[in-house]
């Protein structure tokens, strides 16, 4: 693996030995009182965040650090960006650093091919506009794999803003390719045109999805999207689509609810189903750190790393 | 060129058809076409087996200057123009400032004819700054000494439709063509690619069809009512093309083009984010290239126009969503064209002859263009090598910028000789200035 840029360019294979990594990292640190591994000492990575990020940034940071890597943070803000250089630009300078490792989340889809072109360091996508984020699949996958399982056969419903969301394209490519059935649940303005072609089940009724659902995974509803006309109002989003406790209890008995972050309670999902046993929310962000630090193993220090 | 030498071509191929023969080229006209002609005096070439065809007349190119002379200038364009067996091409009016003013107009014209290479004539903008809102001074323009005779805001649509209406109206004094970018921008914030299957997977906003048809659909109507002449630039979807054919059975005076690069190209070539094949509007789906190409051979669609948009690297080389759309056109179209069109068997050579050279010449109201190969006309040609292949190299075109999606594709069909009115403007692959 030289890049990580889209989670449609993994196979099985590679997805199924990057969660392994994780599992075993993760064993690896449980109960540690000082966890830090030496794999990637005199590494160099830089996150490069071109949006607004707490939980992906702190988390590559975090990854990074327990392997030993050097971390550096670049930020639009208070950079050479907020003075008009362009992203090829900034990304050669860095790359002229000596960096190892580029993570960078990019509201352009498509930004991190572009970078893994014109830098010769690899590139991890944190987020490209609405195409894809995959460590966040693979993390959700680390998840439901903890939870329940293998994921070949299970049937996980995702629901909210599929329009707009690389979360949903990520998890719609690794999980289909893991075995699972996706379900897509979303007011018909937030699908996109042409998603009949995504190897998914479309519906726009919730109830009927969640008896048969072995996770149902809600998508955040950007503010900037409430008034956009995208649907009516968030009342009437939060009546049809949003993961109410009467409605999670449609759910079975072993479903796992699963949430990107961050939540806005009360609409997509409601505190009561956010805080319940069944929600995997906190899971998700620790797998997060594991998953990380599995993919920056796999491109810097795996010995296959230049196959 | 009075004056100089008369010009002997041996063994062309009028319009690929029939025996070889002479062509002899005197005082900027066709003096006689036939066999064995008469050598005395005139200087000789041997043109066994090219195909003789009138110059290719251009409705669609973006020269850049005024304003963006790092991506093009009227020199660097005419070159490319000429190498790619143009004769005439209309220079779009999007420029910095913008040609919207009898003035402005006037300066782009007398750069073309500074350069020599090719008739440059400019198109006027509909609308004050292509701002949408106020006619610009169409009367000036078209009775200055540009002689405006094609009106256009292309790069933005005329989408206020009080104002398409008024333009249409008042053009039809002026024996002008208003030719719309059809684009209703209510349906395109932000748009990046084709909306459908590609643009669903690579996350890019999507440019729906509806915008182009529904303003199609819409002006059609409106020139319908007002007894004006409509011209339609790149089109670009199937749907398009049915509401051409409707008007057309109405009885509406619409024109259309299509571009080389949706005749060849799909939204297929998306998937690596290569800015290149950004342009607006966007590469379709390989349905809306074949009801293209269908249309282009029926005649629904008249002509072929490059939309030839040179970008400066920086405005390319960047992630997708910052990149400005465009492409180059000029010294690719034919070859691009005989690919397409031509190898299948969808047109003949003078059916190129009528898409690149006769209907645009009719619709920009241009003479001595678009001419047929004959005694007494102008010598205003290109010989066409049709057997030759030649693979495309951005370094190697003449434009000064880079920006063509056909690099590396291996093409049929090669411009060897190109002539306006007797003198030759470019030969193997050189320019003659």
């Amino acid at each position: 693996m030289r890049h990580l840029l889209s989670a449609a360019d993994l196979d099985a294979g590679t997805a199924n030995a990057l969660l392994d990594t994780a599992e075993r990292l993760k064993e690896a640190l449980l109960g540690r009182e000082v966890r830090k591994l030496p794999t990637l000492r005199g590494r160099t990575v830089v996150t490069m965040f071109y949006e607004s990020s707490t939980r992906t940034r702190a988390s590559f940071e975090i990854a990074g650090k327990w392997m030993s890597a050097d971390v550096v943070n670049v930020s639009a803000s208070g950079s050479a960006v907020s003075k008009g250089e362009s992203l090829r630009d900034t990304a050669l300078t860095l790359a002229a650093m000596g960096t190892d490792c580029v993570i960078l989340r990019h509201p352009a889809s498509g930004a991190a091919h572009r970078m893994s072109e014109w830098v010769g360091a690899h590139v991890v996508n944190a987020g490209d506009g609405m195409h894809e984020h995959p460590t966040q699949a693979l993390l959700d996958a680390a998840t439901l794999r903890e939870r329940l399982g293998s994921l070949e056969g299970r049937r996980v419903t995702i629901v909210g803003d599929v329009l707009h969301s690389r979360v949903a394209r990520s998890n719609v490519a690794l999980l289909h390719t893991l075995g699972a059935r996706v379900h897509l649940v979303a007011p018909p303005t937030l699908l996109p045109t042409g998603v009949t072609a995504w190897p998914v089940t479309i519906g726009h009724d919730l109830d009927a999805a969640l008896p048969g659902s072995d996770a149902v995974m809600t998508l955040r509803v950007q503010e900037e999207r409430m008034h956009g006309g995208f649907f009516p109002s968030a009342r009437e989003y939060a009546i049809g689509y949003g993961l109410s406790e009467p409605r999670a209890a449609r759910l079975p008995e072993h479903a796992v609810v699963l949430h990107p972050g961050p939540m806005l309670r009360g609409m997509e999902i409601s505190a009561a189903v956010a805080d319940s046993s069944r929600a995997a929310i906190t899971s998700q962000v620790s797998n997060g750190v594991h998953v990380r630090m599995a993919v920056l193993y796999h491109l810097l220090a795996s010995q296959e790393e230049e196959s | 060129m009075s004056g100089d030498r008369p010009l002997l071509l041996r063994g062309i191929l009028p319009y690929g058809e029939g025996e070889p023969t002479d062509l002899l080229v005197a005082d900027g006209v066709i003096a006689e076409l036939g066999p064995a002609l008469d050598p005395t005096g005139a200087e000789v070439r041997d043109a066994g087996g090219l195909v003789a065809l009138p110059g290719f007349v251009d409705l669609h190119t973006h020269l850049r200057e005024p304003g963006r002379e790092d991506a093009e200038t009227i020199e660097s364009g005419s070159a490319a123009a000429a190498l790619g067996g143009y004769t005439a091409v209309f220079a779009m009016a999007n420029t910095d400032p913008v040609t919207d003013t009898a003035p402005a107009a006037e300066h782009v014209r007398r750069r073309g004819r500074e350069v020599g290479l090719v008739d440059v004539h400019p198109v006027g903008a509909v609308t004050v700054g292509l701002g949408g809102e106020r006619l610009a001074e169409l009367g000036s323009m078209a009775r200055s000494a540009a002689e405006v005779r094609v009106f256009s805001d292309d790069g933005v649509c005329v989408h206020d439709p009080l104002v398409m209406r008024r333009a249409l109206e008042y053009s039809t004094a002026l024996g002008a063509v208003i030719a719309q970018h059809a684009e209703e921008p209510r349906l395109t914030g932000g748009a990046q690619a084709h909306e459908g299957e590609i643009a669903a997977r690579l996350g890019l906003a999507g440019w729906p069809a509806t915008a182009e048809e529904s303003i199609v659909a819409r002006d059609c109507l409106l020139a319908g009512a007002a007894g004006a002449r409509l011209h339609v630039c790149h089109v670009s979807s199937a749907g398009t093309v049915d509401t051409l054919r409707w008007a057309r059975g109405r009885g509406v005076a619409v024109s259309s083009e299509v571009t080389p690069h949706h005749l060849l190209l799909t939204d297929e070539r998306l998937a690596g984010f290569d800015p290149v094949n950004k342009v607006n509007p966007p590469l379709r789906t390989g349905d809306d290239g074949t009801a293209l190409r269908a249309a282009l051979a029926d005649g629904v669609i008249d002509c072929v126009a490059t939309d030839h948009a040179p970008h400066a690297p920086q405005d390319k080389d960047c992630e997708w969503a910052a990149a400005r759309p465009g492409m180059l056109g000029l010294q690719t179209a034919l070859s691009v064209v005989v690919e397409t069109m031509v190898r299948p068997g969808l047109l003949d050579w003078r059916g190129v002859a009528r898409v690149m050279s006769e209907r645009p010449a009719g619709v920009g109201s241009v003479e001595g263009q678009g001419r047929p190969v004959a005694a007494g006309e102008p010598a205003t040609l290109v010989l066409v090598d049709p057997d030759a292949t030649w693979t495309v190299q951005a370094a190697r075109l003449a434009s000064l910028s880079a920006n063509t999606p056909f690099e590396g594709m291996t093409l049929p069909a090669r411009v060897v000789t190109t002539l306006l009115r007797g003198r030759i403007t470019a030969e193997d692959g050189a320019v003659r200035g």
